[in-house]
């Protein structure tokens, strides 16, 4: 089971994330996330960066969206690459996480792209019931 | 994920098709594509059409929902769209402008001839990649404090010519004269605050741009010699918008726009679409939050202006008002804006968005510098970095028509990911400069992307917007040299 896979978009880029529960789902986003960001794994083994999230939502595709974008702005705003997302509690309306990243350093670490924001474009979570996985769908604006 | 639209599209012209009213049956008004048969062939490539029947569902819109020929897929809006919504009984809508808020392009002319700059080429787009901060997550040289960033806010270019940055004449050649009334910093959040307070005077990555032209083709020589614009001297064009501050306000806000759809009760068949009533409190604030995005966009790319017209003032030796660097125009073309057109023969207020679409305002539009009101706005249409960019003026064609509103660039054909695929074991840089295009970029996955092959023909482009009318030709502009993010 692919965790994730990157999808094509005339002006922009997107994922299609497989998991088995909704925790699954979330990591594997924000992976999928970074690694358009990031492109290949570069020296990401030394986290010098540690943040906790703490979010509420609507439902579940609004809180994947604030998941994502709170990433995001963390990643420009602090100039890090996040690699280690742990979902201490996660329901359809409420979040609580610890992640893990490294500094940016221009000499050791190159950006791909540069992602602008989260769609709602497309957004999704639903549940496969002949694989009996749950897959979500997110839009970049790149 | 790509599928071939199959939808109607009825044939009114050889260069206007409409998606009729009942194809979907929320749609308020007809859908109308501005395109050629050849075009229209490729717009069928995607959803973009469905994209164009859904924005015909948002209340209050008036007479049709445009695509203009650079039309490609989005999210929610296609981009190349143009939708008007009445005042009293319509929504604005944030998808409708899209993230980067004011992207848009600015053209500096010279008294500079292309056989003066051909030879420094190299020196020039060293010093200006050196000079404008581009690329992913590139901050400005400008530190300013979040107080200042919020006099900012308010006052867009403005701001940036009083700190020094450019010509008391810069602001009056920019639409809104590079300040949009209303702007209230109080409505942004925290978080596009931070965002945009170290990126003040970047340049950004993917499809922006500064480019240095060489006027090579003149199709109105009156027009062009009101411009400044004349054939084998050189131009300069920037490419650039709000940077993340834009980017954050339109997230902040879709979050309160989803909300709004709930309470208002409006039906809408993407939510990328959410919007809200413009006179309630979420589309005012909206408005309020956009035209600050606006104002950021502005007083970037006069910045980014300054620096460029320092760079040849270096490289020349000489001051930038004697190489006649004068701002020709500024346009945005991400942007809804509160304008008065004449609808069903009166005059009516109107909400105009315009996703990747330009305003061309007519000669005699009280919206437009004077020294433009015989000639009318001019549009400034960057094609892709192998081709070619124009500049164009607005008609009353495109007042009839599409309420000021033409095309915004080339638009693009293949994703990303392909174009890169498609790119491989190719060299872009060079095959660019066997063209005698210098071009510097953060990286080569960026020119891989941005690659001709990866956008439609600009040349087919502007031709659609020049024989229906919409607007006029005036100058061509070949690529000299490129400075990407």
């Amino acid at each position: 089971m692919n965790k994730y896979k990157i999808i094509e978009h005339t002006a922009d880029i997107g994922i299609h994330v497989t998991g088995k529960n909704l925790k699954d789902i979330f990591v594997n986003s924000a992976e999928g996330m970074f690694k358009i960001i990031i492109g290949e794994c570069q020296y990401l083994n030394k986290e010098d960066f540690i943040y906790k999230i703490l979010l509420t939502a609507e439902n579940r595709e609004a809180l994947l969206f604030a998941w994502l974008n709170e990433l995001l702005f963390l990643s420009e705003t602090q100039l890090v690459i996040i690699n280690q997302f742990k979902l201490i509690k996660l329901t359809d309306y409420y979040l609580e996480a610890e992640v893990r990243g490294v500094k940016m350093n221009r000499l050791k670490h190159r950006i791909e792209k540069e992602i602008k924001a989260v769609t709602y474009h497309c957004l999704e979570i639903r549940k496969d019931k002949k694989e009996d996985v749950l897959t979500a769908r997110v839009i970049f604006d790149i | 994920m790509k599928k071939t639209w199959n939808g109607p599209l009825n044939k009114i012209d050889d260069y206007r098709w409409e998606i009729p009213q009942n194809y979907s049956s929320g749609m308020r008004v007809p859908g109308m594509i501005y395109a050629s048969k050849e075009l229209l062939d490729k717009i069928r490539l995607d959803q973009a059409p469905e994209q164009v029947a859904n924005v015909a569902f948002l209340p209050g819109i008036v007479k049709r929902s445009f695509a203009m020929p650079d039309i490609h897929w989005g999210y929610g809006f296609p981009i190349g769209g143009v939708a008007a919504t009445s005042v009293d009984e319509g929504v604005i809508s944030p998808g409708g402008v899209g993230f980067d808020i004011n992207c848009g392009v600015r053209l500096i002319r010279t008294d500079l001839t292309v056989d003066e700059v051909k030879p420094k080429i190299n020196i020039l787009i060293n010093e200006l990649f050196r000079v404008i901060p581009s690329g992913v997550g590139s901050t400005g040289k400008i530190r300013i404090s979040f107080s200042e960033l919020r006099k900012l806010l308010k006052r867009g270019a403005q701001w940036a010519v009083e700190k020094g940055f450019g010509w008391e004449d810069d602001i009056i050649f920019s639409e809104e004269e590079g300040c949009m009334e209303g702007a209230n910093p109080e409505l942004v959040s925290q978080r596009a605050l931070e965002r945009g307070k170290p990126q003040l005077g970047t340049l950004g990555s993917g499809n922006h741009f500064l480019e240095i032209q060489e006027i090579d083709k003149v199709y109105h020589q009156n027009i062009a010699d009101k411009l400044g614009l004349k054939k084998g001297n050189i131009s300069i064009m920037i490419h650039t918008g709000s940077r993340g501050f834009g980017h954050q306000v339109c997230t902040d806000y879709l979050l309160s726009m989803q909300k709004a759809v709930a309470k208002y009760a409006i039906h809408l068949p993407d939510r990328q679409l959410a919007c809200a009533p413009v006179k309630s409190s979420e589309g005012k604030n909206y408005y309020a939050a956009m035209a600050c995005a606006a104002n950021y966009a502005w007083a970037n790319r006069q910045c980014i202006m300054h620096w460029t017209r320092e760079a040849f003032a270096k490289t020349f030796k000489a001051n930038s008002h004697e190489l006649g660097m004068r701002l020709v125009y500024d346009v945005a073309h991400n942007m809804a804006k509160i304008e008065e057109h004449q609808y069903l023969g009166k005059k009516t207020t109107l909400c105009v968005h315009r996703k990747g679409a330009t305003r061309a305002f007519s000669p005699r539009h009280p919206d437009i510098p004077k020294r433009y009101q015989e000639i009318g706005q001019p549009v400034l249409i960057p094609g892709d970095m192998g081709r070619c960019s124009y500049c164009l003026v607005g008609t009353d064609k495109a007042m009839k028509e599409t309420f000021g509103s033409t095309c915004h660039g080339a638009g693009r054909m293949m994703s990303r990911t392909f174009a890169r695929k498609q790119a491989r074991g190719r060299n872009i840089q060079k095959e660019l400069l066997e063209k005698g295009i210098v071009v510097k970029a953060g990286s080569s996955g960026v020119l891989d992307e941005e690659m001709s092959d990866a956008y439609k023909d600009v040349n087919e482009i502007v031709e659609v917007m020049h024989q229906t009318g919409i607007s006029q030709k005036v100058v061509r502009m070949k690529p000299l040299g490129v400075i990407k993010g």
